[in-house]
């Protein structure tokens, strides 16, 4: 078991060392002071350096190995992505640097606003969302704004979303302060567009669809669906979670989408950190442009960059200062690898993701018998059903060979899912080894089905009781219960020596 | 054949089997069930692909346009401090198995940045005295949004109040998501740089929350412990929005009565970055756990009754509720907060302690020294911590065009946020600045304020 950092402290050490200037000691009211210290780990700089090293080892990213999760885009990040975002002139700029201070950054934006806006097909964006569900918020308070303005927003209250959207649509919709309406998957995977002209109509705001969707395939009628929309007076949002499987093929705006939000950190390989950050920039038709969040990165006339605050329309700000800057130089420099041979990057991930399909779809369950775009969803139910193995039990039987499992039960219409996304980075061989490890644990399900029900058998823990974990939440270290007296100091000196 | 592509590894004949497999002839077969009408019929209009050695020359002569502070002697801050970043944070940050990893839905293949996440709602908890953290939001602006979403749920009121001295940043943000969420937002006007708790009680009648920054945006002390009481009297959740850098002087927020504390980070653990990444953070007292927007990791033990951590209460998240999740967040800041906690483990309670007691004696040997020239403090008898306002004597966007032509950023021109400030600077100083740096500033306001 690994200590926390907590059960490392002792006290009386520490890791900083600050500067100390001969000035009098100032001090806080004491009504005002703390009373008692926080108490934060008290370790020595090489204990700190060692446990979080050892933190490392215990988790897994894309430098690890395959990640093939889906929805999620796990692309390589290239680590000159990560030189430019820690050069001093963009690390260390203050975000109310002046203009003239900051013309470097300015212009990196101004020019990465370009690129998204060529690649969405819409002419207006904003860099400031953080994230692909701020993103989303934004959008749908674009939509508002825009009906307010026409007078429209008592009448337009309801937000149509197919039930294959990620789980942030509904949830933005709501946030939004608009109803949700649930429209159905027709039998080839498409939105059911009988259902859908029964629920569009003059109360109809917008639309909000991933395309391809979350099945991992195209939406055939989207030309209909947009005459839908647009004739009844509505918005269309492109949720573009999905967009790495059409960069230079097929464009939102040409779609129809009035509104587009790019998960920087999926399709342009902002690291995903364990989590985050993000950056979720909204592209969007010159008819929302004005109620864009302020301030707006420009071009003034002499040439030169600036922010422009004067947006009287604008719906306000969703963020601080212009968005993740830091993600914007990373994004930036990833797409100015790819430059004009941006397309191949989707038609890799495509031919990827349509590979492995092809590779597993003899032995796993298809829900939908198409070519996909960048990902596909199989189902596990056959082996469910013969074997009692579940897609939760492939998944952690995957670890056992060393790949991280893709997403399972998701999208919520397909039973057992299992929904794989390869991204256009890997090479065949990985991509061979994958397919070969789920086609022998579907083997492994009919001969020795406890292989997959106890799984994983070599990661540092074992499956872990998350009922427990949620009945009875322990969210934060207790003290009190493990004072610092009973824990011995680190016990790595039984260990023999590796090699001897 | 395909030029190569550093990004890529299939060969031409990889390709070739790859579509035998599938059974089409062509990549472009592939994208038959994208309707022609939809399709790009040209190629996308970008610039040729750069090397890499090409790409790092241009965007490098990009950052060498910037004043950064490194090259400017800047005494900016509002919101956003030059804080020394130690150098162990890069070092875990650029961990590969960190920086590259996915929200950790998979716990065993994620165990190092669950029990990172468990480690950083600790500190915060212990920072701040609150129950519970989240893994982090967006910044610190959303995350008052979100403080503001979880009272209306609470509470079922439909009024936010927030103190006029709370960061004008912050103030927006909440001011563009309150229509969706059916609020109205009241604000309470300082008096001399602080709050007055009286108003702020009689503001806060029927409020859902109330929202105050301390040390606030004018960088005073507000009476906190008071702004707090006034709004649990009226039943309002109190949110104190709190630097964690402070919080080895002055009191936690759970020790004087609120119920929320959240906050910007980026003073723990983050460069500046023109304003992100960093990370906001959400404390609240166990009362509202389930109502937490974001990420939450809790600790369980694995089948051999083994210690481990797994994301949990995952029923309040949009991928469970949907509709009715208590946030629309997935993606947050994960990394950034780790930065904060390695910064924060860095520097332990004494340390934490010794950084706020040297930014406190800078800014007062700041005050000093710039009173001596005749740039006196705005609010004179409001005790401050590491910023705090002067008058300049003209208008303050032209003082610090000057200054900076002289080689100084002196501070943030109060104007563009608030009436009748516009001779008004907002001077921050940071355990980077040292005494001989404010020297400098008040030679050079002493050449620009007359």
């Amino acid at each position: 078991m690994t200590k926390l950092i907590y059960e490392r402290s002792r006290p009386g050490r520490r890791a900083s060392s600050l500067p100390r200037y001969d000035l009098p000691t100032a001090s806080v009211p004491s009504e005002l002071a703390r009373k008692s210290p926080p108490r934060l780990p008290e370790v020595a700089e090489p204990e700190l350096v060692r446990h979080f090293t050892e933190l490392a080892s215990r988790n897994f990213g894309i430098d690890t190995g395959f990640y093939p999760l889906g929805s999620c885009t796990m692309k390589y990040n290239p680590r000159v992505n990560e030189r430019l975002a820690l050069i001093a002139g963009f690390r260390d700029l203050h975000p109310l640097q002046d203009e003239g201070g900051a013309q470097g950054a300015l212009e990196l934006m101004w020019r990465l606003q370009a690129i998204l806006a060529e690649v969405a097909g819409l002419p207006a964006v904003s860099l400031q969302p953080a994230a692909g569900s701020q993103g989303e918020l934004t959008g749908l308070m674009l939509f508002r704004a825009y009906f307010a303005a026409r007078g429209e927003s008592e009448q337009r209250r309801e937000i149509v979303v197919p039930d294959t959207a990620h789980g942030t649509n509904p949830a933005s919709v709501t946030m939004a302060g608009f109803q949700l309406v649930g429209v159905k998957t027709d039998p080839r995977g498409n939105i059911d567009v009988e259902d859908l002209r029964g629920k569009v109509g003059p109360q109809t705001a917008g639309l909000m669809l991933t395309n391809p969707s979350t099945l991992g395939l195209f939406d055939e009628n989207i030309e209909e669906i947009e005459r839908i929309f647009h004739g009844a007076g509505a918005l269309m949002y492109y949720d573009g979670a999905n967009l790495n499987a059409v960069c230079g093929i097929s464009r939102p705006g040409d779609m129809g989408f009035d509104v587009v939000h790019i998960n920087l950190h999926k399709t342009f390989s902002q690291p995903h950190g364990g989590g985050g950050p993000g950056g979720g920039p909204i592209a969007v038709r010159d008819i929302l442009e004005p109620f864009l969040p302020v301030p707006a990165v420009i071009r003034n006339d002499d040439g030169s960059f600036g922010l422009d605050f004067d947006r009287p329309q604008s719906i306000g700000k969703v963020r601080a200062f212009t968005g993740p800057f830091g993600v914007f130089v990373r994004s930036y420099a990833f797409l100015r690898m790819w430059g004009d041979r941006l397309r191949e990057m989707s038609e890799v991930a495509v031919l990827n993701a349509n590979y492995m399909l092809a590779r597993l779809k003899e032995t796993y369950d298809l829900p939908f018998d198409r070519l996909c775009m960048h990902e596909f969803v199989v189902s596990a139910q056959t082996l469910k059903r013969e074997h009692g193995t579940t897609a939760l039990d492939v998944a952690k039987r995957l670890m056992d060979y060393s790949f991280h499992p893709p997403t399972v039960y998701f999208p919520l219409i397909v039973p057992e899912a299992l929904m794989i996304e390869p991204t256009e980075t890997e090479a065949k061989e990985t991509l061979d080894a994958f397919c070969d490890a789920l086609l022998a644990i579907a083997r492994e399900a009919a001969d020795e089905p406890e292989l997959l029900k106890e799984a994983p058998h070599d990661r540092p823990v074992k499956r872990l009781d998350e009922v427990r974990a949620a009945k009875h939440p322990v969210v934060k270290y207790a003290f009190d219960e493990h004072p610092s007296a009973d824990v011995g100091p680190s016990a790595v000196a039984a260990e023999a020596p590796k090699g001897v | 054949m395909t030029e190569p592509h550093p990004f890529l590894a299939l060969t031409d004949s990889d390709r070739e089997e790859m579509l035998a497999t599938i059974g089409v002839a062509s990549v472009d077969e592939l994208f038959r069930d994208i309707p022609p009408g939809v399709r790009l019929q040209r190629e996308l209009d970008l610039e040729p692909a750069l090397s890499e050695p090409e790409l790092v020359a241009q965007i490098s002569e990009m950052a060498a346009h910037n004043a950064d502070t490194s090259r400017e002697l800047s005494f900016l801050g509002a919101g956003i401090y030059d804080h020394y970043v130690p150098s162990v944070v890069n070092t875990v940050l650029s961990r590969g198995e960190f920086l590259t990893a996915y929200t950790p839905y998979q716990p065993e293949m994620s165990q190092g940045v669950l029990q990172a996440i468990f480690e950083y709602q600790t500190a915060i908890c212990e920072l701040t005295g609150m129950d519970v953290s989240n893994a982090s939001g967006y910044d610190g602006a959303t995350v008052a949004a979100d403080a503001c979403y979880l009272a209306k749920n609470a509470t079922g009121r439909t009024k936010i109040v927030v103190t006029e001295a709370t960061n004008p940043q912050v103030r927006q943000v909440v001011k563009t998501y309150a229509p969706g969420f059916g609020l109205e937002v009241v604000e309470v006007p300082h008096v001399d740089g602080t709050t007055d708790p009286k108003a702020l009680a009689a503001a806060a009648v029927d409020a859902a929350a109330v929202i105050f920054q301390q040390p606030n945006f004018f960088g005073c002390l507000e009476p906190a412990p008071d702004l707090a009481s006034a709004a649990n009297e009226a039943g309002a959740l109190s949110v104190a929005h709190v630097d964690l850098v402070s919080l080895g002087l002055l009191e936690a927020p759970g020790n004087y009565g609120c119920s929320l504390a959240i906050g910007e980070g980026q003073s723990a653990g983050n460069a500046q970055s023109y304003g992100g990444p960093h990370y906001g953070f959400v404390a609240c007292r166990s009362d509202y756990i389930r109502r937490m927007p974001g990420r939450i990791v809790g600790e369980t033990v694995d089948v051999d009754g083994q210690r481990g951590f797994v994301l949990t209460l995952a029923t309040r998240e949009q991928h469970i509720r949907r509709e009715k999740a208590t946030s629309n967040i997935t993606t947050n800041q994960t990394l950034l907060a780790l930065g904060g906690l390695v910064h924060l483990t860095w520097l332990g309670p004494q340390g934490l302690r010794e950084l706020g007691e040297t930014c406190m004696s800078l800014a007062e040997y700041a005050k000093e020294r710039l009173a001596a020239v005749g740039v006196e403090p705005l609010f004179s008898d409001k005790p401050t911590f590491k910023e705090f306002a002067v008058r300049v004597g003209r208008p303050a966007r032209d003082v610090v065009h000057d200054a900076r032509a002289r080689g100084v950023h002196p501070g943030y021109a109060l104007g563009r946020d608030y009436g009748g400030m516009d001779d008004a600077l907002l001077v921050a100083v940071t355990e980077k600045r040292t005494p001989a740096d404010i020297d400098r500033l008040a030679e050079v306001l002493a050449a620009v304020t007359r």
